[in-house]
């Protein structure tokens, strides 16, 4: 059978992926947060899942306004580095699991979570930050991935809560799998932020940390979350934190953290929490 | 149903990108989009009044693009800031430049409010 063993949140500043191909993460004031991540890596080494499914949104990297899907689950062989506006980056495209993907789909739809189902879909920073920061990719990553896109750029956006629920629908998804395979899931975005408007650059690091306490000790509280309070509090931007929810959604009522980071340098709160779980 | 934005509750200094503004800025959005392919990039930066015709821009629209009024794009006519940094990049202005725009102060005075200014 196949089990989820561990789950991350994540945020995917595209910054971190500028700094990463220029080689940065020993400059001083980017250290603080690649050096976060060693942990993260040597664990999820350690651990080796089969398979990561990935939570993020695009930006524009290959979804559009013209058809913006709620939820949308990758179920392609590869997928292709994206050109956001400038360039492509030199990462080896993404190795797919098409027949696993294809499963959850059919799990999630049954499951009453009328998903789009993409055939082909090229990933972008969303997805490339917190794959490149948590594994090795030379010559190749070390895992198959699953993208799973959520609407969190465009409101109307799916509740905090509907968000939690497609965790709790995917784990049962992953277990009905025969196969046996070893799954993580991370949750990316976030945190504080905001990208618009006269008050641009605001952060709330308190919030921020609240959030990451409260993700570990009570995450169906955050279910309460409305997309009101959260831009209130953390910004406009940061609504992209509902989707950590669907990763703690998918982890079991024994997930443990065994790691956290906060780190604010710029005009993000960079959160990282990582949960093994045992099931 | 919980309301999840609240429309009596304005966030000062903020914009909702919501389907009103979805739909007031398709047009400038879907040209940023095209930005994705660098032949278009190239096309743009070629000629930049035929590629906006190409998209057939408003005049607001080209008027604040010339001027390189990111403000104006994204506060006056719906572009979504995502979709207008790839606009930027094509012209040599990054994020905390718009953001500075925005604000309505320098980049220095932007850069001067930040934690660890080299982690950008």
């Amino acid at each position: 059978m196949a089990r989820i063993i561990g789950g991350i949140g994540t945020s995917h500043v595209p910054s971190i992926g500028k700094a990463y191909d220029m080689g940065q993460q020993d400059e001083p004031d980017w250290k603080p947060l690649f050096d976060a991540y060693k942990p993260v890596r040597k664990w999820l080494a350690d651990i080796k899942p089969d398979v990561a499914i990935v939570v993020y949104n695009d930006h524009g990297g290959s979804l559009f306004f013209d058809r913006y899907p709620t939820f949308a689950v990758g179920a392609a062989d590869s997928y292709g580095i994206g050109d956001e506006g400038w360039g492509r980056r030199p990462l080896p495209d993404i190795r797919g699991d098409a027949e696993f993907s294809w499963h959850l789909c059919e799990q999630l739809i049954y499951n009453e979570f009328d998903i789009t189902v993409c055939q082909e879909l090229e990933v972008e920073h969303g997805f490339l930050v917190p794959m490149h920061m948590c594994f090795p990719h030379d010559p190749d990553w070390p895992v198959t991935a699953v993208p799973v896109a959520v609407n969190v750029i465009q409101h109307p956006l799916p509740t905090a809560l509907r968000c939690y629920k497609l965790g709790r629908a995917i784990r049962e998804a992953v277990e009905a799998c025969e196969r046996d395979l070893r799954v993580v899931i991370l949750g990316t975005g976030g945190m504080s932020h905001q990208l618009n408007g006269a008050r641009f650059g605001h952060i709330n690091p308190d919030w921020d940390k609240a959030f990451l306490d409260k993700i570990s000790s009570d995450p169906f509280e955050l279910t309460n979350l409305t997309h009101q309070e959260i831009m209130e509090q953390a910004g406009a931007e940061a609504v992209e934190v509902i989707m950590w929810l669907t990763m703690r959604g998918a982890l079991s009522d024994n997930a443990k953290q065994i790691h956290r980071n906060y780190y604010a340098p710029m005009a993000t709160g960079m959160g990282l929490i990582a949960f093994e779980d045992v099931g | 149903m919980a309301e999840q934005v609240d429309k009596s509750k304005k966030i000062p200094g903020t914009t909702v990108f919501d389907w009103r503004e979805s739909r007031k800025g398709y047009r400038l959005n879907k040209f940023a989009m095209s930005f994705t392919k660098p032949e278009n990039r190239a096309a743009f930066t070629a000629d930049e009044e035929a590629y906006m015709e190409r998209y057939c821009l408003g005049e607001a629209e080209r008027q604040f693009l010339r001027a390189r009024d990111f403000r104006g794009l994204i506060e006056e006519c719906g572009g979504n800031i995502y979709m207008i940094m790839k606009i930027g990049n094509c012209t040599g202005h990054g994020l905390y430049h718009m953001g500075a725009q925005l604000r309505g102060e320098t980049f220095e005075a932007f850069m001067a409010t930040r934690n660890a200014r080299g982690a950008r």
